[in-house]
């Protein structure tokens, strides 16, 4: 490739890595600016209260915990109907497998907006039909998390759906016909196998629910999640509390990401080592 | 369904057909079902619903012709109701954005597809990965500050001497949500893009370079056909997402832009009309819809390319 065009392209990794981060920066940087508004120009000095101010919020505190229950529950719930539909969609073919899938990933595709004001009042006309209190037909995160399994489901689906395409079926006939019970092939060979798959989808299921705000923002009643109380701050005028808040979650985000790249980088290390030993002893053996 | 009931038993098999059910039937159609219903009766006091009152009508997507204000497009002055042209303005001002991805992302795409030594992919990937996995209220957020009239951006341009006065850039129509948008969504236009342009032989562009083929020839009849299942997954993915938000244009919005979400948000949160926010939000999915389709009739591609 031509030498200026190459370094052209080099040059734009460079900025666009700068675009993307430096935003980040920006935000974290404000968390220790003695200002009262969040920004780093001017600098007023360093300080950390804004850290021992973003403890003392309660009602942030509380929809950070709120935040955690909501990923739990679709986190959960998620998984089991994610794998469910995984294996029906791997069982059926023709029409049926098209029907089911298409409506399936369609979810993904529909608009949170639409899927928030749908479950709300799905639920709603339904309590008020029945005539009864109970807290399931009532406003709520209860409600954030049904309507946020209905499109992150389809992310486990594909996720596990992709996973099975590697299973051996002979397994499970060896299972029966050696005498395992229905329970025991599920349990002992195909959930083992499937188990990365759940795991990845158990993770995307988690971030994906931390970081809704469409759907919860039309469900939640009155309660908070960690994103509808940080829009709400930042549209009712803000302290730097909420980059004190910023700069934890980058944080976390960050040494996870180190971690995984270290661990990556030690599993190619082993890969690659592994490799050159396998081509010495054939070297020795075509030697011998 | 026979193979299911064979291997793993009549009990598993209905807790599997059960869980699948509930999805689709409970979270699914009967939400959206229930939404067209509700998006043809009008807004009532609790006591009049299910009363004589309460009939089914187009009123409430007759709404969005409530309200005229002027417009000009291309020097052409014309009047058209407000919601009307908030709904073409979200949707000419998503594509708008979809391109702007799309040319950020391409050329970084094939970079590291094609250029950068494989070996350090994965930690570029990563690196790119660190901004996604922080939450779309925080990069908001982010850009909220860069973009303050006393502000970072303002700070620099004018220390580099490139303006004299500081610039009020939320207050400039839609180009604070523009910005924010394109931020947020360019890796949902370059992860697809990258894994479609990976999978394309090394070879084939070596060949048409060694036959004489110019960079720009090489792109638009090898590189760009190769990629455009990945394309129309960006693209797709990008609109759709950027004409759902709510949350960048309510925080980066200006008094002068108005996104079709942050309607319907007030007639949900503010007038409290359900119903009028059902019409709209349906009118949104239909968008959707149609914006699919077309994508998927234009590329020539399935849907189950579209969601990876």
């Amino acid at each position: 490739m031509h030498k200026l065009r190459l370094n052209l392209l080099h040059l734009y990794m460079g900025l666009f890595l700068v675009y993307m981060i430096a935003p980040l920066v920006v935000m974290s940087g404000a968390a220790f600016n003695d200002n009262k508004l969040p920004s780093i120009v001017p600098w007023k000095g360093w300080t950390g209260k804004w850290f021992s101010e973003m403890i003392a919020d309660e009602r942030m505190m509380l929809a950070f915990v709120n935040t955690l229950w909501v990923a739990v529950a679709v986190a959960l719930i998620a998984i089991l109907i994610g794998t469910a539909a995984a294996i029906l969609i791997n069982s059926v073919s023709g029409k049926l497998r098209t029907a089911l899938y298409g409506m399936m990933i369609s979810t993904i595709l529909i608009p949170g907006v639409v899927i928030g004001i749908s479950t709300m009042i799905l639920w709603t006309k339904m309590g008020n039909a029945i005539g009864t209190e109970f807290f399931l037909f009532n406003p709520g995160l209860h409600l954030s998390v049904l309507g946020q399994v209905s499109y992150i489901a389809a992310m486990v689906m594909l996720l596990v759906l992709a996973r099975l395409q590697s299973f051996d079926v002979g397994l499970e006939e060896a299972a029966l016909d050696l005498g395992a019970s229905h329970g025991q092939v599920m349990r002992r060979i195909l959930l083992p196998h499937l188990y990365p798959a759940i795991g990845a989808g158990a993770a995307v299921a988690f971030f994906q629910s931390i970081e809704n705000f469409n759907v919860t923002q039309f469900t939640r009643g009155g309660a908070d999640t960690l994103t509808v109380y940080v829009f709400s701050k930042v549209r009712s005028g803000i302290t730097p509390t909420i980059n004190a808040l910023a700069f934890l979650l980058i944080l976390v985000t960050l040494v996870l990401a180190i971690f995984y790249e270290l661990n990556r980088r030690r599993l190619a290390r082993i890969e690659a080592a592994r490799e050159a030993e396998a081509r010495r002893a054939e070297a020795l053996e075509e030697a011998i | 369904m026979q193979d299911l009931l064979r291997r793993y038993g009549p009990g598993l098999t209905g807790l599997i057909c059960l869980l699948v059910a509930f999805w689709l039937v409970m979270l699914v159609i009967l939400p959206n079902i229930t939404l067209f219903e509700q998006s043809f009766r009008p807004y009532l006091p609790v006591v009049d619903v299910g009363g004589p009152r309460d009939t089914y009508s187009f009123n409430n997507y007759l709404k969005v012709l409530d309200g005229s204000t002027e417009t000009s497009l291309f020097g052409v002055a014309f009047t058209i109701p407000v919601h009307v042209k908030t709904f073409f303005q979200t949707i000419w001002y998503s594509m708008v954005v979809t391109i702007i991805c799309f040319a950020l992302a391409y050329p970084l795409a094939y970079y590291m597809a094609k250029v950068v030594a494989p070996k350090t992919v994965p930690t570029l990937l990563l690196l790119l990965f660190v901004p996604l996995w922080v939450s779309e209220v925080l990069r908001a957020f982010a850009w909220w500050i860069i973009l303050a009239f006393k502000g970072p951006l303002n700070a620099l341009l004018q220390g580099v001497g490139l303006i004299e006065d500081p610039i009020r850039w939320t207050n400039m129509g839609y180009t604070g949500v523009m910005v924010g948008l394109v931020y947020t969504y360019v890796l949902f236009m370059l992860f697809p893009i990258y894994n479609a342009v990976s999978s394309l032989d090394t070879n084939q562009i070596e060949a048409a370079d060694d036959l004489g083929a110019s960079w720009w020839r090489i792109h638009w009849r090898i590189v760009l056909p190769h990629a455009k299942p990945g394309i129309a997954s960006g693209s797709v993915m990008v609109f759709m997402l950027s004409a759902g938000s709510l949350l960048v244009p309510s925080i980066l919005g200006s008094t002068t832009s108005q996104w079709f979400t942050q309607t319907i948000d007030q007639w949900f949160k503010d007038a409290l009309d359900w119903n009028t926010a059902s019409a709209y939000a349906f009118l949104l999915l239909i968008l959707c819809t149609v914006f699919v389709s077309v994508a998927m009739k234009l590329f020539k591609v399935k849907l189950s390319d579209i969601a990876k």
